[in-house]
């Protein structure tokens, strides 16, 4: 039902830091792999429906005793084509105090990229507010977007937290 | 007032708390800016001190620590009400009392005595400072911690004679003639030394290798036999209390008497000795109780059989335990939802395997959960002790009642619940009951009614702590309040008036005594309450009696629950608020308006809150005929809440849900069902406000 990752058993060296590859829109992101804990199949049987909630944030799950909220991307972004099928994955994330679910459309690689690498993050619109950017990153042909999901997930944008983020 | 409940299951729990509190004092004195002091900082060492004294008083044995505690009290009281200003002398002092305490409770943990000269010198010491203040130290304060044996020479610094000032010293000094058995010459050399110094030898007998003596003395039995366990072992020894044989052929049938109480004496030394075994106790305590000395000895024995069949445990990793139980039993689920899709006769024992699991993953299931779950008699039976006690003590009669000993609260929440209880009852006790004659004067029985009670209600547990006493008095508190320069003034409220009592130093008792009335209770009872996120409500009426009223949250508790369907969606309703259940007819709805109804049920109108309205769920039943009304009680307000089934009754695990998330309106937790899905508990509270304000959703 669901793969896991080696979160944090990776030591992060002067050689680089790894990403985790999901994407988004054809669009491919990084998120530092440490705040990764897991990735599942989306299950919507096991989701709890909140009311009165932005649409983007599908309800709570169980996750072996704790209730996790998870947040759909792909609707929190607008992305025209939001399904859920066997391919949906839900990147469980473990931040500083909390733990959320990511709905992506799907994961594909772990990198690890150089710090020569990694460029300045961009001034153009990606989905996600150049705010939450870290930077580029460049391996080969393709692209990343660097994304910090701490800063992401725990801003008032994400409604996930009670108050004013601090970040 | 049922006696004999064995304190002594809670000793160690006491000595936990106490080397805590010390802890946290000595943190708190070392930070103590003497010239610029904090008065947070005296008022949490002061309640340091102040819950020791209040722990130590309630068993009724630790002697030492509540005398010494109780000065300290005094002193610390003093400089925080601000009568005497901070000088680092002072500090040091203090420092040297915490280590003294410290010292004291280990001992008492040991089921020692503790250090008699190190207790004397500081408690001495705190007197000289409070002297030295100048400031009116309460007679009671001075002359408690005075026992005995300060006038008595004290040949062993370990040995108190008179630790609890209750204890029973036969007056004028009963003569009592210790025996030991197959003693050394050398020993009994030492022996005789030692009871010559507690006093007076009237007579001595020795055979090669037994030892009687016989003493007139102001000790008691229990130290006599304390004194020789220092040099003999426990068994050899007997104590009795007997004439010497001078006087013995007065007194020819009598008894070998164990009690101090007359000077019935057996003459025939045979007949002594099958007392013996009953008799010894290597144990040097004095308690309070004129309890025998087998009494002391079979505690003993109970702890040291408790310590091995125990163990602590940090409370996370229980947590921890339950969560991966929890999941255990979702994935024995899911076996079981895949393995009936099998041929039974194929798979007979694949299949007879999965309900094996099934079993032990229930029980195991249980056994975790009940690991943290403690019936509320744990607290409750620590009270007819500390009422009765005191109750003879001030002189009054009083009856407690117990509610609900039987109603489960989370360990962390029934171990923390345990202080402000104690603070109320001894309130209760102290201010609130009256003396027999007042009562009866008053025209009320004679005999004071305490009740304590403990039950689920909603989404929170009720513990009340009731008396019938005389209530708070207003033009006390009033004059109090004005004295101390609260904004209050004749036309405030009762309600208002009785809040300031829970205003730190604020205290209406006429005079301290050792149980309350320091105005520190309160203070601490409402900082624990609301530590725990519940709140505290009191009630009173003058010469009627006062209520209190803790409100704990359900937070960590199971909860008896009503699991409801409305379209695809699951919700749990608390148990405690449904009353009822019913298909309403046509003839019972009333409409108010296009959208509100409301149900005539008995001659009463509740309103009608639509449960798929306040949580927008598609696909559910709108045809109120068809739908139930699930009839909910929150406070005094009665609603009908529309759900399309019921579908069952079960107890479930209250889940936080502000750990990852944050708080949803109308909901106060969740849960998680068998099937290892998440269901919302709905929070009655939050939709009676909204039945009342009728803002729809908004309104929360």
């Amino acid at each position: 039902m669901f793969n896991k990752v080696q979160a944090g058993a990776q030591q992060v060296d002067d050689a680089g830091r790894e990403f985790l590859v999901f994407t988004l829109a054809n669009q491919e992101y990084g998120i530092d792999i440490l705040k990764v804990q897991e990735i599942r199949g989306y299950d919507s049987q096991s989701v709890t429906r909140i009311a009165n909630v932005p649409s983007f944030i599908k309800g709570v799950t169980n996750l072996r005793g704790i209730i996790v909220p998870i947040v759909d991307m792909r609707i929190k972004f607008n992305l025209e084509k939001v399904e859920y099928n066997q391919h949906t994955v839900v990147v469980i994330l473990n931040l500083e105090t909390r733990v959320v679910g990511v709905v992506v459309d799907g994961v594909s690689d772990v990198l690890m990229l150089k710090p020569s690498e990694v460029s300045a993050a961009p001034q153009f619109g990606t989905a996600f507010s150049t705010e939450y950017l870290t930077g580029i990153g460049t391996v080969g042909e393709r692209m990343l977007i660097l994304v910090d999901i701490e800063r992401l997930m725990t801003s008032q944008e994400m409604a996930l937290v009670e108050q004013a983020a601090v970040v | 007032m049922s006696a004999g409940v064995d304190l002594s299951q809670f000793y160690e729990t006491f000595f936990d708390e106490a080397d805590e509190l010390l802890a946290d004092m000595e943190q708190t004195l070392l930070a103590v800016d003497v010239d610029h002091p904090d008065s947070d900082q005296l008022n949490a060492i002061f309640r340091a001190a102040h819950s020791i004294k209040g722990g130590a008083g309630t068993f009724g044995c630790f002697g030492h620590l509540a005398d010494t505690t109780h000065l300290l009290e005094n002193l610390l009281d003093a400089l925080r009400r601000g009568e005497m200003s901070v000088r680092k002398d002072m500090i040091d002092l203090f420092l040297e009392t915490k280590d003294v305490l410290t010292a004291q409770v280990a001992a008492y943990r040991n089921s020692e005595q503790p250090d008699e000269q190190a207790y004397q010198r500081i408690c001495a010491q705190l007197r000289e400072l409070a002297l030295e203040q100048g400031g009116e130290i309460p007679a009671g304060a001075v002359s408690a911690p005075v026992p005995v044996a300060s006038s008595q020479p004290e040949p062993q610094p370990a040995i108190a004679p008179a630790t609890a000032p209750a204890a029973p010293v036969p007056a004028g000094g009963s003569p009592y003639r210790v025996t030991v058995k197959s003693i050394t010459p050398k020993d009994a050399q030492a022996l005789s030394d030692e009871m010559a110094l507690l006093g007076q030898v009237l007579h001595r007998e020795s055979s090669p290798d037994s030892l009687s003596i016989w003493l007139d003395t102001t000790a008691s039995a229990a130290d006599l036999e304390a004194v020789c366990c220092f040099i003999v072992d426990a068994m050899q020894v007997s104590v009795v209390s007997e004439a010497p044989p001078a006087d013995a052929a007065q007194a020819e049938a009598a008894q070998p008497a164990q009690e101090p109480v007359a000077a019935a004496a057996a003459p025939a030394q045979e007949s002594v000795a099958p007392a013996v075994p009953s008799s010894p106790s290597s144990e040097p305590s004095s308690s309070s109780e004129p309890s025998s000395a087998s009494d002391s000895s079979r505690k003993k024995a109970e702890k040291s059989g408790k310590e091995s069949s125990t163990i602590r445990v940090g409370v996370e990793k229980v947590d921890q335990i339950i969560n991966l139980v929890g999941e255990l039993v979702i994935t024995q689920a899911m076996l079981v939802q895949t393995a009936s899709t099998l041929d039974p006769v194929l798979h007979d024992r694949l299949l007879n395997g999965i309900e094996q699991l099934e079993r032990n993953a229930r029980d195991l299931q249980e056994s975790v959960m009940s690991i943290r779950m403690m019936p509320m008699d744990y607290v409750f039976s620590r009270f007819p002790r500390v009422v009765r006690e005191n109750a003879s003590r001030l002189g009054k009669r009083i009856k407690l009642t117990t509610h609900g000993q039987a109603t489960e609260l989370d360990k962390s929440l029934i171990e923390r619940i345990i202080d402000p209880l104690t603070h109320l009852v001894r309130n209760s006790l102290d201010h609130g009951i009256e003396l027999p004659e007042v009562r009866e004067a008053a025209g009320k029985d004679p005999e004071g009614q305490l009740v304590l009670s403990a039950q689920h209600n909603g989404g929170q547990i009720v513990i009340e702590v009731s008396d019938d006493g005389a209530g708070l008095s207003r033009e006390r508190i009033l004059k109090k309040a004005l004295q101390q320069g609260f904004p209050v003034n004749e036309n405030t409220s009762d309600d208002e008036l009785w809040q300031l009592i829970f205003a730190p130093g604020f205290s209406t008792a006429e005079k301290i005594t050792d149980i309350s009335g320091r105005g520190v209770g309160m203070d601490v009872v409402r900082r624990n309450i609301q530590s725990m996120g519940g709140h505290i409500q009191l009630s009173s009426r003058t010469g009627e009696g006062t209520t209190t009223r803790i409100l704990l949250p359900l937070t960590l508790a199971i909860l008896d629950g009503m699991s409801v369907q409305v379209g695809e969606e699951i919700f749990i309703l608390p148990l405690t608020h449904v009353t009822e259940s019913m298909q309403p007819t046509a003839e019972q709805l009333h409409s108010i308006s296009e959208t509100e109804h409301v149900l005539h049920v008995r001659g009463e109108y509740l309103p009608l809150v639509a449960l798929h309205n306040v949580f927008s769920v598609d696909g559910a039943q709108t045809d109120i005929t068809r739908s139930i009304a699930v009839i909910l009680q929150a406070e005094e307000t009665r609603f009908a809440l529309l759900v399309d089934h019921l579908v069952g009754q079960q107890q479930v695990v209250v889940k936080n849900l502000e750990s990852n998330y944050r708080k949803i309106p109308g909901i106060s937790a969740a849960t998680i069902l068998g099937d290892g899905s998440v269901a919302l508990i709905v929070d009655v509270f939050a939709l009676m406000r909204m039945t009342r304000t009728k803002e729809g959703v908004a309104g929360f």
